[in-house]
């Protein structure tokens, strides 16, 4: 094979640049949960798909990385397959899907089912990593009451939630507050996730390109969900079983499959779902091996699939 | 100091400012003010726009920092204390009444969670409670149980005012910084809430400093009176002293001012 034309640096970014990041996820990890100011750098793909994650991938990948890439779970969405073919060209590392043999593993908006272990780094992209920012519209003095540990404010959110819905209806991007000092958006991973974060041997890494900021929370780091003492948190999916491996205890996406009402629970973590159903676990509608997504796509009505209609 | 010690200060003054003095650049915020404030007394300061009354409210509550002088509060240094004691002690034992009700209340917040959020930003965690308390001071300060739930920009302006007043009061302070706190009500809405508020300096024992151009607010609410002119204390003395007899030319000409129906 030719040399490209174009002769990146490995993972893209340039090595100073890596370097001052790292330096951010050293500091990041030093402090967990405090968000660390970085130099985010312009990178060939909009903000809002995942810009921070990628520089904080970069800067973590070394040659012999196995890298994984989901976007809700899944890895064969356009998200997930852009960054995962970014880093196949630029890094030239090999990838997985399969999450015990990543070691490198960016996500957007999940925690993948299978339980992670030491030695793997979960990478997330953050679109805004200020928990507060709803709440106080001023920077200035969302630091001060990250410096002040005045987070009385977070729990008039949750109020809020009781009062209009009876009960806390945040579902995703619920707050958690790390090693009893900082409060921290944990991205919008659903709170079903949430007590995943804690006591978790991976070392899990948050970037948030546009805002400029990178958190970290590391090994085995104590991450509380917020709560009220008649409320607790509640880690809630929906109350069904995957309809294609049958699983009980995942999180589910709902697919609608027609326009009669007609629709479908499938776990969001295609590795996890496929898994299962290569070990002979399959669901009420799982008789034939296919993604979830090419299973969603052939109902009539939605799009003729590749493998035909059932 | 010891717990003895504090104490033996109960007939101390709760707060004692001396000397204080503010200036933007050459001039004058305000100049050389000292009184003391007894526990449960009410304090009005009066004077024309630009006297300094203002400058001078913001000094004592921490807001603004002050070039001299010193205020002690319970026998503390305030100006001394680090941000994290001076902002709690923002949340607890004092409070502050703005004249525009949407600077002290969260406007995209229920009245309800406005009431809470001083409660939990002490530490309660206990929703039943915190709504029980919520709803207690709505009704406290004549607002309808059944508008816990609303946002202030549903409220009237005088509603707003009350609701801002419930959620100063909620966390029983000792200290209330008050700041025209009847500016921009009509007369009829303006007489209700001074009603309201003198039945809750009195049922509670509030120490209040209220800072108003309005006489009428101050003949009503206050006991002692400070009148300011160009940054200056110019009289101070017993309220209905001072209105009846004023002394200063000053104080002269703005009793006159009043106008009479």
């Amino acid at each position: 094979m030719t040399a490209p034309a174009i002769a990146y640096n490995f993972a893209y970014l340039d090595e100073q640049t890596k370097r001052m990041i790292r330096r951010a996820i050293l500091k990041g990890i030093a402090v967990p949960g405090y968000q660390v100011p970085f130099a985010s750098r312009e990178m060939p793909m909009p903000y809002g798909w995942g810009t921070g994650g990628v520089q904080v991938t970069a800067a973590c990948l070394v040659p012999e990385d196995r890298l994984k890439v989901i976007d809700q779970g899944a890895d064969d969405t356009t998200n997930a397959v852009s960054i995962r073919r970014f880093f196949q060209r630029t890094a030239g590392v090999a990838v997985t899907e399969a999450t015990a043999d990543a070691t490198v593993i960016q996500t957007r908006h999940r925690i993948p089912e299978t339980p992670l272990t030491e030695g793997q780094i979960l990478v997330y992209q953050v679109p805004i990593p200020e928990p507060l920012r709803f709440l106080e519209p001023r920077e200035t003095e969302t630091r001060k009451m990250h410096e002040l540990e005045e987070y009385g404010l977070m729990h008039v959110k949750l109020y809020e939630d009781i009062a209009r819905h009876g009960q806390i209806a945040t579902a995703y991007a619920y707050p958690v507050r790390v090693e009893g000092r900082y409060v921290m958006d944990p991205s919008p991973i659903p709170k079903f996730d949430n007590p995943k974060l804690t006591a978790n041997p991976a070392i899990q890494l948050f970037g948030a390109g546009r805002e400029q900021r990178i958190y970290a929370l590391p090994p085995y780091a104590e991450v509380v969900s917020l709560d009220f003492e008649d409320h607790p948190f509640q880690a809630t999916k929906a109350a069904h079983d995957c309809d294609l491996c049958g699983a009980k205890v995942s999180y589910l996406d709902e697919v609608i499959t027609d326009d009669a009402g007609g629709r479908m629970f499938v776990c969001s973590d295609t590795d996890f779902c496929a898994g299962r159903r290569a070990r002979g676990l399959i669901g009420r509608l799982g008789g034939d091996q296919k993604s979830s997504k090419t299973f969603a796509n052939s109902f009539q009505g939605i799009w003729p699939g590749t493998e035909g209609a059932p | 100091m010891t717990a003895m010690e504090r104490i033996a200060m109960t007939d101390q003054p709760l707060l004692r400012v001396d000397g204080l003095t503010k200036r933007y650049g050459p001039r004058i915020g305000c100049l050389d003010v000292s009184f003391d404030l007894y526990p449960g007394e009410v304090l009005g300061i009066v004077g024309e726009s630009g006297s300094g009354k203002s400058t001078l409210l913001s000094c004592l509550a921490g807001h603004l920092q002050p070039d001299l002088g010193r205020v002690a509060y319970d026998g503390r240094d305030v100006l001394a204390m680090s941000e994290t004691e001076r902002r709690r002690l923002g949340r607890t034992d004092w409070a502050y009444v703005h004249q525009n009700p949407r600077d002290g209340l969260r406007m995209g917040v229920s009245a309800g969670g406005n009431v809470g959020e001083r409660l939990m930003a002490i530490g309660a965690r206990h929703y039943g409670e915190i709504r029980d308390k919520a709803q207690d001071w709505l009704a406290r300060v004549e607002i309808a149980a059944d508008r816990i739930d609303d946002r202030p920009s549903a409220f009237s302006g005088g509603m707003q005012q009350r609701l801002q007043i419930a959620r100063n009061l909620v966390t029983a302070p000792r200290l209330v910084f008050m700041d025209e706190p009847t500016g921009g009500l009509d007369v009829s809405v303006q007489a209700r809430l001074l009603d309201l508020l003198r039945g809750l300096v009195r049922d509670l024992g509030l120490s209040v400093i209220i800072v108003t151009h309005d006489l009428a607010v101050v003949r009503l609410l206050a006991h002692r009176l400070m009148v300011m002119k160009s940054g200056r204390v110019v009289e101070q003395g017993l309220t209905d002293q001072v209105l009846d007899d004023p002394q200063h030319a000053y104080s002269q000409l703005l009793v006159s001012s009043v106008l009479q129906v």
